[in-house]
This record gives structure tokens, C-alpha cells and sequence, in this order.
């Protein structure tokens, strides 16, 4: 593991990597996460090494608890680093806040934004914004180096202002790979002890008010580190110019770039801890120049209290920011060249314009999309088949809510069958609106994963407030779509080791459903029959749509030497109908020349194509 | 071997064609000659059949990721509709050269959507546009026919690029590459698909 090199070798490291990295040279003792990307390699690394290394990882059923479990670690004395993506944050939330006000030391939150939605499929959120909320301190790395030492320094900053620290990543930093010189790990405590201090954790009034005086006083004495501190420095200080940048995070490296490509050099206060941010440097930055852009992806946060501290310095620079920048979608070079160009008239030497008349040249190329696709032997394709010939029979049309996981690739076509993406464990909340607002039947499908994570209150919600969906939870036992990192129901922890599994089914009775059944989605006939038999009912319904990932269970049967059985297509019954492709959908099956056939180095045996071909023309392959 | 200031590749693929290999061997070998280096590369829903495109960086002090849109000094892309959606990474002025294996993967926007998937030719001359050079080559038949599997196409036009001269890389720093992340169990076949790519390209 590059990870774990000795001190002094360098490395090549992913920025999640390297984060962890910076916490191993910290000291972390107790690592929490719930998986999700740009930020789930965090984890990842961590389930790989801890145990070797007598560190406690885990993953939590849901964000918060990941907070919480690492606050509590922080609380007993012990490193804590947690892990999540930018809407883990919002989920956590409720506990982040009051976890600044009790003062904890050692505990680092690191949140991962996805500007441009790469993997995201709720919101293009600011996580930024939490750190002025919660009056925590936040760091914002723009390479896997600094991933490295920033958190190390994180760990620093949280142990001697007693405060959570927030490492902010984005996409482009967090799935970054660059060369990284490695330092000391040091020693861990393995133990903590919970010291009782009335004065640090009661919070309620009237102490919960002077907890927060000491929270903004503490932000104020980190102001002054702030002011100190070399990761906020001046690149290209002698620089003659009247144009000035500031900028941090990923967006720093653009303007490096930019300013290269441009052949200028204009002088760039580069900000790595970006709140409390340093006012006397950055207002004696501004004091320089006429003009000045400041560089930063997402919401205007930095531009506007820079324009605030312009005010009293240098009311007459001019400064521009989202004016000339994008305020939704990720930067990159080209987006950083043209704001320079607008503001300073300086143009890239070789033709642009021929380079923008590619472009538009490009643009006008059809290239056929190749999205992403749910992959062959997909247990929950099988479940939106059934699902949607159940209704097809009945003649009906019901609303469907989606949720968060692999399933919700069920998006595109051809099952287009989720009518709505909106947060984890939002199907069942959202549906149940529906189901009171309309006559409409409606079926919420959601997984394994996201159901412990945050769709049990929701489905209580249903049984208590009398509301008669269909939930379907599509159980593949792992949550997939991040890289199978095992759940509750698993039967295995982050440390890999064994641990009760926590049937679904169980949960749902116990919540009072009473329309429960656990359905193999290979058995299409069942699934088809069950979702017709529940669609009538006047209480909720439950689903279970068990059966595992199919990527996993290949490569087990292939591990274990077992043989997997491949489907062929029997052309002289064929009759050419095209529902296995056209409606089905499995990525094994494609027409050639006029022909429906089965690709067996893909196919992975599961039999569901030769239960629906209507002409019985699908049979083993010998 | 003249090292050049920077030097930019855009890897591009479909989920499964080991693009995310190729980018790792080339970032360690990179490293090996002794340059700075950055990649970038996306995950998540981009893995799922999806199309997967990595950026690998490398010279004297590289800061960004991502190549700058047609500043790419090599394209080299496993399927030749991925060819066409990277082609702007390149272009005429900045001397491109785009290798491209022939062998079409056809997405499902094709067989259920009717999109059009173009013709080899069209694919070619559409890519001229955008590079001084375009080398179309099907490593995946030769891969099979070769070295018993097309999923060595990847590292074997990786031996073929460096075979034609297109990457400032010393052999035997993408030899460690290669060693260094391929598994024990791939490493043999995955060192002849590179050697077979250099024969290929000199022949």
C-alpha cells in the first residue's frame, strides 16, 4: 500500500488518498464514514489498513451517526477523522453544529463537493456555507500534497483550539492523483477515557450562550493563526501588475495554469484556510491593485466579503468575480483563460478564434450518448421489468418515486421508471405526499443501503399516517454503487469483521407494516404477481427485491471455480419481437444483422431473459 | 530523450476497457523519468458501461489535472465513438496525434434509440479535423488474436503509442509502470501486450 510508504518517499497518491495519509501522520485513532463519491476512497483506504494498524473504522449507517461516532472518540480523548460527501454534510448537520459549541479537540471533518454533478445526483451544493454556519474552522486543499499535510495541520488546529476542523474537497482534488513526499506517522492512542465537564458539554440555557461567546472568540484567536499561517501565502508577490487574484482549492491550480498558457504573471494570494480567513493579509493584498478577480468555483462566498474588506481599504478597485466567472459548474483552464481575457484584454499566442470555431465545430458533431447503464444480470433491472408489466396488466400508470443507489439508473431508458431523485431515503417521504395529495397509485422504490440509512422514519411514517404505497427495497446486500462497502445488513464491518446481519424484512414488520414479502427478483413470475397482489392493497406494502449484486457474485463463482451458465438465442425460434433488447434492456444482448443475439463473455447466467422471451426461443447454452 | 516543458494525454474508453490502468501506469511512469505529475479521473456513475475518460499530466511543475481543451499532445482512445468525444482535447495548431482502436463498442443509445453510430471512415475524417495525426488500429482483434484476450488492448497500444515515438517516457520506466500496478497474476500477458504493441508499431 502506497499509503502506508515510509517517511521521506514519494509517492503517487489520490487525493482521498492522501488525506488519509495526513490523518495516519497525525495520529488518527478512530475513522467513521458513510460511502458516497467523490469522497469514498477515504473510507476505502482506512477499511484496508486500519485493522494492521490497531485503528477503529467503520461504516456507519448514515452520515450523522459517522459524526457522531467520531465526536463521541474526539469527547474520550481520541484523533477522530470523518468522512462524507457534500450532502453526508447536510445530513450530519444537526450534530455538526453543537459539536463546535462543546469545544471537542481532535476531530476533523472532511466533505467532499462534486461542482458539476459528476456523481451527484440531488444538488450542485456550496458546503462552504457550513463552515460559516457552525463557526468551524475549514481548510481547502488544491492538490494531493496538500490533501496530505492540510489534514495533518487540521488535526493541529482542532487539538489546540479545541474546535472541529472542515477539510473541503472538491471532485478535481479528491480524484486527483500527484506526486506526494511523505512525513513521520507517529504513535496512536488506542484507548481514550470520557472525561464528565459540565461547564464544556451542558449545553442549554443559560450556558449554551457563553458556550457560543467562546466558540466566536475561539474563531477569533484561529483569525490571528489564520494571518500567520503559510498555506495562506502570495504566489508571485514581485510581480508588477495592477491586477491582483485570490483564489484557493481547485481553482488555484487553473489560475497557475492560465497565467502559464497567457505567458503573464500576475500576483496570486492563494488561500488554504478560507475561514476564519486572514483579513489583514488579504486587505494588504488589496491595497496593491486597481483591478483584482477572485477565482473560486461555485457560490460568490469569497468575493463578497473581499469586496466587504475593500470597503475600507481601497474603495476604488474594481473587483470582479462571478461577473466574468460561472457560478454553476466546475472550472477548468479554458473557463480561467477567458475571465483574464475579458477583464485584461490579454489573449492566448496561438488563434484562439480558430480554437472556438473547433469547438463549435465539435458541438455540432451527433456523437451517439453511451450512458451509464445498470450491468448485465442487474437484479434490479429484472425488478423494474416485473414492476412494469405488473402495471402494464393492470392498466394503470403509478407515480414512481426513485432514491439514491445504482437503482436510480432506472432513470433512463428504456425503463424510464423513477419519476423523481431527490434525497436519500426521499422516496418513501415524497411518495407518501403523493399518495395523500392524489387518487394516484404509487410505488417507492429504494435500497438497501439508503433504506438503514434514512428510510425507516419515513416508512413509520406511513404505517402511522395510514398512507398505501408500494415500497419496493431493492436488497443487494451492499452499497454498490459506491464500491461495495458493506451495510448492516452485510454481515460484515469495516474492519472486515463479522458482525450480525440485519435482516430488512424484520425492520419492516416491526415498523408495523403488514403487507411484507421477500421476493427473489430472478423469479419474475412472483415478482409480477406480488406487485400486482400489493398495488391493492389499502395499507402499505413492502417488497424486499432480494438478491445479491450480481458483480460480486460473479466474481465469487469465478473465484470458487464454479461454472456460470451462458444463455444463446435460438434463432430459428426467434421472432425477431425484440422485447429482450428493446424493453429488457441487458447489456449481453445486441442485434446483429438483423438478429437478437447474447454476448457469453458478458452474460452472467441469470435466466431472466429465457423466463420473458415470449417465443421460448432462449435456452442454455451447451 | 528530449524532455519536454509539459505533455498532456487524454485516455478515453468504456467502462471495463482498463482506461483507469492506463492512466496509472503512465502517472508511476511519469514519475520514474522524473517528472511532476497530475490525473484526474472520474468515478462513480461513469463506471457503470459508461464512458470513462482519465487525463494524465506530466513535465517540469504541472498544477492542473485536466488538460486544457485542445492542448492534448496524445489521444489515445479504446473505442472509436469515444475517439469522437474526446477529439476536442486536440487539435491541428497544437500538433494532436489521436491513436484510436477501431474495434466499436456499440452503446444501447444505438440499439434501442436509433442514434446513429457513424462508420469507421466518417469517424477518421471527422477526427482529422482535430489532430495533425490519426492513427486508427484494432488492438482489441489483434489483442485476441495475440495475446488470447482484446482486454490487453489497452497496454498494448500504450506499447504501440510509445513504439511510433508518442510518449517521452523511457521504456523501462513504463515497464516499471506497468509492473508496479498491474497484479502479479496479469503481469506477464499485460508486459507482452506492450512489447507486442512496440513490434506492431515498428513493423
Amino acid at each position: 500500500m502506497k499509503v502506508l510508504e515510509r517517511e521521506g518517499k514519494k509517492v503517487i497518491l489520490l487525493g482521498n488518498e492522501a488525506i488519509v495519509r495526513g490523518a495516519l501522520e497525525a495520529g488518527v485513532s478512530f475513522a467513521s464514514t458513510f460511502p458516497g463519491t467523490p469522497a469514498s476512497e477515504i473510507g476505502d483506504t482506512f477499511s484496508k489498513i486500519a485493522k494492521q494498524l490497531g485503528i477503529y473504522f467503520e461504516y456507519s449507517t448514515n452520515e450523522k451517526v459517522a459524526l457522531e461516532g467520531g465526536g463521541g472518540a474526539a469527547l474520550a480523548g481520541l484523533k477522530a477523522l470523518v468522512a462524507f460527501k457534500h450532502f453526508g454534510l447536510n445530513v450530519a448537520s444537526d450534530s455538526f453544529m453543537p459539536l463546535a459549541y462543546l469545544g471537542v479537540k481532535g476531530l476533523v471533518v472532511v466533505v467532499a463537493d462534486d461542482p458539476s454533478c459528476w456523481s451527484s445526483a440531488q444538488s450542485e451544493q456550496d458546503s462552504r456555507h457550513y463552515s460559516f454556519l457552525a463557526h468551524v474552522p475549514m481548510l481547502e486543499p488544491s492538490d494531493p500534497q496538500e490533501c496530505k499535510d492540510f489534514t495533518k495541520l487540521a488535526f493541529k488546529i482542532s487539538e489546540k483550539f479545541e474546535i472541529p476542523v472542515l477539510v473541503r474537497l472538491t471532485t478535481r482534488v479528491s480524484h486527483a492523483r500527484g506526486i506526494v513526499k511523505l512525513g513521520k506517522m507517529v504513535e496512536r492512542k488506542k484507548k481514550g477515557f470520557f472525561k464528565r465537564d459540565k461547564e464544556r458539554f451542558f449545553n442549554l440555557r443559560p450556558n449554551i450562550l457563553r458556550m457560543h461567546e467562546k466558540l466566536l472568540e475561539k474563531m477569533e484567536r484561529i483569525r490571528k493563526f489564520s494571518e500567520k499561517t503559510k498555506i495562506n501565502r502570495v504566489v508571485n508577490s514581485n510581480a508588477k501588475s495592477k491586477l491582483g487574484i485570490i483564489t484557493a482549492s481547485a481553482s488555484f491550480n487553473y489560475v497557475m495554469e492560465a497565467m502559464d498558457d497567457l505567458k503573464v504573471k500576475f500576483p496570486v494570494l492563494k488561500l488554504g484556510l478560507t475561514n476564519p480567513l486572514p483579513e489583514e493579509k488579504i486587505k494588504s493584498f488589496l491595497k496593491r491593485f486597481k483591478r483584482l478577480l477572485v477565482v473560486e468555483e461555485l457560490d460568490p462566498i469569497l468575493e463578497e466579503k473581499v469586496k466587504a474588506m475593500a470597503k475600507d481599504v481601497n474603495p476604488k478597485l474594481k473587483v470582479y468575480g462571478k461577473d466574468v466567472l460561472p457560478k454553476a459548474g466546475e472550472f477548468n483552464e479554458e473557463i480561467v483563460i477567458s475571465a483574464i481575457t475579458r477583464i485584461t484584454g490579454i489573449r492566448l499566442k496561438i488563434d484562439h478564434t480558430s480554437l472556438e470555431a473547433y469547438k463549435r465545430k465539435y458541438e455540432k458533431i451527433k456523437i451517439a450518448s453511451r450512458f451509464p447503464i445498470m450491468c448485465p444480470g442487474c437484479p434490479h433491472r429484472a425488478t423494474f421489468y416485473a414492476v412494469k408489466k405488473a402495471v402494464k396488466e393492470m392498466g394503470i400508470e403509478p407515480v414512481y418515486g426513485g432514491d439514491i443507489g445504482c437503482y436510480m439508473l432506472g432513470i433512463f431508458p428504456p425503463l424510464e421508471i423513477e419519476d423523481f431523485l431527490i434525497s436519500m431515503g426521499a422516496s418513501e417521504g415524497v411518495i407518501h405526499g403523493i399518495n395523500k395529495a392524489t387518487e394516484q397509485k404509487t410505488i417507492a422504490f429504494i435500497g438497501d443501503s439508503t433504506f438503514f440509512h434514512a428510510g425507516i422514519p419515513a416508512l413509520i411514517n406511513m404505517v402511522f399516517n395510514r398512507s398505501n404505497p408500494l415500497v419496493i427495497i431493492l436488497d443487494n446486500r451492499y452499497t454498490a454503487m459506491t464500491g461495495h462497502q458493506p451495510h448492516p445488513g452485510t454481515g460484515i464491518t469495516g474492519l472486515k469483521e463479522e458482525t450480525k446481519q440485519v435482516a430488512i424484512e424484520d425492520i419492516v414488520r416491526a415498523c408495523g407494516v403488514e403487507w411484507v414479502k421477500v421476493v427473489d427478483p430472478f423469479n419474475v413470475n412472483e415478482m409480477v404477481t406480488t406487485v400486482k397482489e400489493f398495488l391493492a392493497k389499502d395499507k402499505v406494502s413492502v417488497i424486499v427485491a432480494k438478491r445479491e449484486c450480481q458483480l460480486v457474485a460473479t466474481r465469487r463463482k469465478r473465484k470458487a471455480g464454479l461454472k456460470i451458465p451462458k444463455f444463446e438465442i435460438d434463432q430459428s425460434k426467434c421472432t425477431k419481437c425484440g422485447l429482450c433488447l428493446k424493453e429488457f434492456a441487458c447489456p449481453a444482448i445486441y442485434e446483429e444483422n438483423g438478429e437478437y443475439k447474447i454476448n457469453p463473455e458478458i452474460c452472467t447466467g441469470c435466466a431472466v431473459c429465457f423466463q420473458i422471451c415470449p417465443a421460448k426461443a432462449i435456452r442454455v447454452k451447451e | 530523450m528530449k524532455k519536454p516543458k509539459e505533455f498532456n494525454i487524454v485516455a478515453i474508453g468504456t467502462g471495463g476497457q482498463g482506461i483507469l490502468t492506463l492512466t496509472f501506469i503512465m502517472a508511476e511512469a511519469a514519475l520514474k523519468q522524473g517528472y511532476d505529475v497530475k490525473t484526474s479521473e472520474l468515478h462513480g456513475l461513469a463506471q457503470r458501461g459508461g464512458s470513462v475518460s482519465c487525463h494524465i499530466r506530466f513535465g517540469k511543475k504541472i498544477y492542473s489535472p485536466i488538460v486544457r481543451e485542445s492542448e492534448a499532445n496524445l489521444i489515445i482512445a479504446l473505442e472509436p465513438l469515444e475517439a469522437l468525444r474526446a477529439c476536442y482535447y486536440g487539435s491541428r495548431e497544437n500538433g494532436t496525434v489521436i491513436i484510436f482502436n477501431t474495434f466499436p463498442i456499440v452503446p444501447l443509445s444505438v440499439s434501442i434509440l436509433k442514434e446513429s453510430y457513424p462508420s469507421l471512415e466518417k469517424i477518421e475524417n471527422v477526427l482529422k479535423e482535430f489532430a495533425s495525426q490519426v492513427i486508427p488500429i484494432n488492438a482489441t482483434e489483434i489483442a485476441k488474436k495475440e495475446l488470447g484476450k482484446g482486454v490487453f488492448a489497452n497496454v498494448f497500444m500504450l506499447g504501440y503509442a510509445f513504439g511510433l515515438g508518442l510518449i517521452p517516457i523511457e521504456k523501462k520506466n513504463l515497464e516499471e509502470g506497468i509492473r508496479e500496478v498491474v497484479k502479479e497474476k496479469y503481469l506477464e500477458s499485460n508486459l507482452r501486450a506492450f512489447e507486442l504493441g512496440i513490434e506492431k508499431a515498428k513493423s
